[in-house]
């Protein structure tokens, strides 16, 4: 599965590893809902941390389309809102 | 969400996709496009460059300020002008708010800037990827295969392409935030508020002017004591009671050196 961050590139991740991200992605909707700015921030940088340990950096001269766009870890709580769907960031 | 966004991409690639019969034309379209925003990241790689360093030498300039006052500070100070030393202190802490302010955006840019030189790298390699990819399509092209490996590629660079642009997006709003800042701290400097350090020699400032006429004064006081040295014995003694003979010894270079 192949996974990008915004503003960083994309990344490779086991399908299976990334139901362990479930959970980071649950935090960071309910952050969002609540809009907990601090929350918010500690959830992303969660998240996008687990996605960077988990994944390998996909050689720059490969060229793919992702099956997850992610945020850039500056990215505000209220750009994230607009594009967050009612399944989180992560489907499933 | 992730997939909303990978679908904005993808409907972006197809629209390109479109615009042509041949999916040929398309490669070497998209390619053209490629081409351009490759150039227009590097000129923004440039452009925040310029700005970083425009707000360097504005912190350099406003450190030197700071250091000046602090050094003004000590001098009156030492004159016991508490009054000159609190003005000069006033000012300079007007200046480190000032420098603590551009040294925090001066890292945001910085961090601006190294992203898009790494998103200007990673686009770079694609786009030679695709350039590449696009020959051997092209070369072993059959209408139905062709489709599938075009569609791939396309949504692939397009999606790069998006994230590019708004990289390069980010970086020039936060470039323009930047100099519109390094203008009003410019137009601080010129205006005087902030007593900078590089004006030039002769254009002094206020807290300068007291401290050196308190040391002119100093020189009128010397200057005046060492005439009435100078004024024959029966008057001086009238004027100066105690006497100050040792000044007697070398009027003439003191009085021309106080000419001066």
């Amino acid at each position: 599965m192949i996974v990008r961050i915004l503003g960083e590139g994309q990344r490779t991740i086991d399908e299976g590893a990334l139901n362990g991200l479930n959970d980071l992605d649950n935090a960071l909707v309910a952050a969002v809902d609540a809009d907990d700015e601090a929350q918010f921030n500690e959830a992303l940088t969660a998240l996008l941390d687990r996605v960077r340990q988990l994944g390998s950096a996909l050689p720059d001269d490969e060229i793919v389309p992702s099956d997850l766009v992610l945020p850039s870890s500056d990215a505000s709580l209220a750009e994230v809102r607009e594009l967050l769907g009612d399944e989180g960031l992560i489907p499933g | 969400m992730g997939r909303r966004l990978a679908l904005i991409f993808k409907a972006k690639a197809n629209k390109v996709l479109d615009k042509h019969e041949d999916p040929r034309e398309t490669l070497d379209y998209s390619y053209e496009k490629q081409l351009e925003l490759l150039t227009k990241v590097r000129r923004g790689v440039a452009d925040v460059a310029t700005s970083r360093k425009r707000i360097e030498i504005q912190m350099q300039q406003l450190q030197g300020s700071a250091d000046k006052l602090q050094a003004q500070a000590q001098q009156a100070v030492g004159a016991g002008r508490d009054d000159l030393a609190r003005e000069a202190l006033t000012r300079r802490a007007a200046v480190n708010q000032q420098l603590a302010d551009l040294q925090t955006q001066h890292a945001q840019l910085q961090a601006e800037e190294e992203k898009l030189t790494n998103a200007s790298q990673r686009l770079q390699a694609k786009v030679d990827a695709f350039r590449t990819r696009k020959e051997t399509i092209k070369a072993t092209y059959t209408a139905a295969e062709a489709q599938t490996k075009i569609g791939e590629a396309m949504s692939g660079i397009s999606e790069e392409m998006g994230d590019v642009g708004m990289a390069m997006q980010r970086a020039e709003d936060k470039t323009q935030q930047m100099q519109a800042r390094a203008s009003a701290v410019d137009e601080l400097i010129a205006s005087g508020a902030l007593d900078d350090a590089s004006t030039p020699l002769g254009g002094r400032d206020d807290i300068q002017r007291e401290l050196d006429s308190i040391g002119a004064g100093n020189d009128v006081e010397l200057e005046l004591a060492k005439l009435k040295g100078e004024l024959p014995a029966g008057q001086q003694t009238q004027a100066l009671p105690g006497g100050n003979q040792t000044q007697e010894a070398t009027p003439q270079p003191a009085a021309e050196e106080n000419k001066k």
